[in-house]
């Protein structure tokens, strides 16, 4: 089996007295598709917020690649490799295709002031490689024709697709989608489907993912991790899941 | 039918709450007493006028919006609105401006040409706060407040350590940018209107702090006598000081005055476009894409790994990097700064010009500035008005062009198959 990259254990969440999350583990090995599913409310957006630094876990240890990276600002587990999608999308509506891409970018570029102010060669190879590659992206999204429109013009599965190739411009260890399928049809379901299998066998991603459409999920993931009311149901691949008793009661109620 | 005749009735009434107070009533002395007036019969009469044109105005409000439907077209059709926002086109228009400022002062009058200074200070302070505002979408209420240290920055180096305008301009710059970075650092965690109201605290606080300072700002008198730039060691004024050559004696031309508001004005044009130059530059690197990006989804940005702390203060200190510069030069302009240049009122004025001419747009920000700064002293018989003017102009503007003169237009980018096609 390939090494972990990313090991979470014994996480907590503590709002107040609420303990929105009691104890979730996860582990994520190279090139793996891992997904978390549970019923509303259950605490999955929490703990991708805690992977990602945008909550402080109360307890527990994260570590990425084998260094802790609990605690760290959001920016800053984003630059180890950390990038995450939100349930809303979270586009930058104003600005271009294709300038979305860029600002991911932002941390490979040349941002020396002056060689900005004058245009020296360096600046401008530095921002011709990441134009290529934002059009190599549009390419594998299948965008490239809306490069420069407003990307808050785009259609909704457009703009689902988009904020993922946003994601891939930061050449992520990990990338962490937050229900990406929410609010596609159908077709749109089976392109991301298509697009996730992609990511990872053609470009090495390996992903982290919430969603509630269990046909995409049984089929894609190569593990799934359940969690019921903030603490872990469940453990298994996807054919120990659809089976384990608890996970049924848990999403359909006591018979 | 009742309900419109109610509101029309509320509407001519309001013409007369409005209007009675303002124009129709007077204060006279009568010895040593003020008494209240009746303005003349004629103020009188228009206002009446006015209240019964308001009146018809809304009671057949109806009627005349269904006369207007059969034309109904926006107040600029969509294809020249389009055309204006043109990056080619705004190029276009800002080539001609620059043409139009670099050959205006030889041929403006004294008054005009000064005019045009002032004008070009403002449009230095407008694009340095069009980076913070309308880029970044940082609210900032207290903008002047960098323009007063720029300007005492060359104020009390002139006048303590006798340094000329062309070593203060950058120390001006790099002095703004410093409080500029110190202000962010604790009050760039709020947002919107708190981030407002903490800028316009601190541009009140800079302003009493340099009033009360007596011994080292001189106070409400502020400084006085403070040098004008020099064109490489050649003073403008009519003698030159012990040590120095005079302009006109060294080009052997006879003395006069207008050469120095001219050359003034040339230094002010440099500036600006500096300014420009820099700050179109700026829009298409990396960082002015973050700026924006900043403005459009702080959390997104952080999830791509962008710093927000770090792109916010870089946006605030350019900005007062910006409002330095200028500031010294204005320093240098009047010979004289005092606390009283640096009230509210010149932040508003500055934020009216970056809204006027469109957020984030740089041809927009120039001719706002321009009319911004003309129209007042174009009509100098209505300064008694001009915050009314200010006001309506700006409702007028929501009204009809909310985005304001010349919004920005986003830049297309060429992708690499396309530039092979």
């Amino acid at each position: 089996m390939s090494r972990p990259i990313l090991q979470a254990s014994g996480l907590c969440m503590r709002f107040g007295g609420l303990l929105a999350v009691n104890g979730v583990g996860l582990t994520v090995h190279e090139k793996q598709v891992v997904s978390m599913i549970g019923p509303n409310g259950a605490g999955k957006t929490t703990v991708f917020n805690c992977l990602t630094g945008f909550y402080k876990p109360t307890s527990g240890t994260i570590l990425l690649d084998g260094e802790p990276i609990q605690g760290l600002a959001g920016h800053q587990i984003a630059r180890k490799g950390v990038v995450r999608t939100f349930q809303n999308v979270r586009l930058f509506k104003e600005m271009t295709a294709v300038e979305n891409l860029l600002v991911a970018q932002h941390r490979h570029l040349n941002t020396n002031f002056l060689s900005g102010l004058f245009k020296t060669p360096a600046f401008r190879r530095s921002e011709r490689e990441a134009m290529d590659y934002a059009e190599h992206w549009l390419e594998a999204v299948n965008l490239k024709e809306f490069a420069n429109r407003t990307a808050g013009t785009l259609a909704y599965g457009q703009q689902r697709r988009l904020e993922i190739a946003r994601c891939m411009m930061t050449r992520p260890r990990i990338l962490m989608l937050d229900e990406p399928a929410a609010g596609l049809n159908p077709k749109e379901t089976e392109d991301l489907k298509a697009l996730i299998g992609v990511l990872r066998n053609e470009h090495n991603a390996t992903v982290l993912l919430i969603e509630h459409d269990m046909k995409l999920v049984m089929s894609i993931s190569d593990h799934i991790v359940v969690i019921n009311q903030g603490t872990p149901l469940a453990d298994g691949t996807p054919e120990q899941i659809r089976d384990n008793p608890e996970v049924i009661k848990a999403y359909l109620g006591e018979a | 039918m009742s309900k419109s005749f109610k509101q029309a009735l509320f509407s001519a009434a309001l013409v007369w709450a409005v209007a009675y107070p303002v124009l129709g009533l007077k204060l006279a002395f009568s010895g040593v007493t003020l008494q209240v007036q009746n303005a003349p019969p004629m103020t009188l009469m228009i206002i009446a006028i006015c209240s019964v044109l308001l009146f018809l105005r809304v009671l057949f409000a109806e009627q005349i919006s269904g006369l207007r439907r059969g034309s109904d077209k926006p107040l600029i059709s969509k294809k020249t609105s389009d055309f204006l926002t043109l990056p080619s086109t705004q190029r276009w228009g800002l080539a001609a401006l620059i043409v139009l400022a670099f050959i205006w002062p030889f041929f403006g009058s004294r008054g005009a040409v000064d005019i045009a200074t002032l004008i070009l200070i403002y449009v230095m302070l407008g694009l340095g706060l069009n980076i913070v505002v309308g880029l970044a979408g940082l609210l900032d209420l207290g903008y002047v407040g960098f323009y007063a240290v720029g300007a005492y920055s060359y104020a009390l180096l002139s006048h303590y350590y006798g340094l000329g305008f062309w070593i203060c301009l950058p120390i001006a710059g790099l002095m703004a940018a410093l409080f500029g970075f110190l202000l962010g650092f604790p009050v760039l965690r709020l947002r919107g209107d708190y981030l407002a109201i903490v800028t316009l605290g601190f541009g009140e606080i800079i302003r009493i702090f340099l009033r009360n300072l007596t011994e080292l700002t001189g106070g409400p008198n502020g400084i006085s006598n403070i040098d004008k730039p020099t064109f490489f060691g050649l003073t403008f004024e009519r003698k030159a000081a012990e040590g120095m050559q005079t302009f006109h004696e060294f080009f052997g031309l006879t003395y006069n005055s207008i050469n120095k508001v001219i050359f003034l004005y040339l230094i002010a044009l440099l500036l600006a476009l500096a300014a420009l130059f820099v700050i179109n530059r700026l829009l298409r690197m990396p960082i002015g894409r973050a700026w924006e990006a900043l403005r459009e989804d702080e959390i997104a940005c952080r999830a791509l790994g962008l710093n927000p702390t770090v792109i916010k203060l870089s946006a605030f200190t350019l900005g007062a990097a910006f409002a330095g510069f200028a500031g010294s030069f204005f320093a240098a302009r009047q010979g004289l700064v005092t606390p009283e240049s640096f009230t509210f009122i010149e932040s508003a004025i500055i934020l009216a010009i970056v809204v006027l001419g469109g957020m984030g747009s740089q041809l927009g920000v120039i001719l706002a500035a321009i009319v911004m700064i003309l129209l007042p002293e174009l009509m100098r018989e209505f300064s008694d008005y001009r915050m009314l003017m200010f006001g309506a102009m700006m409702v007028l503007m929501m009204i009809w062009r909310p985005q304001g003169f010349l919004p920005m237009q986003r830049p297309v980018m060429k992708l690499k198959a396309e530039v092979g096609q």
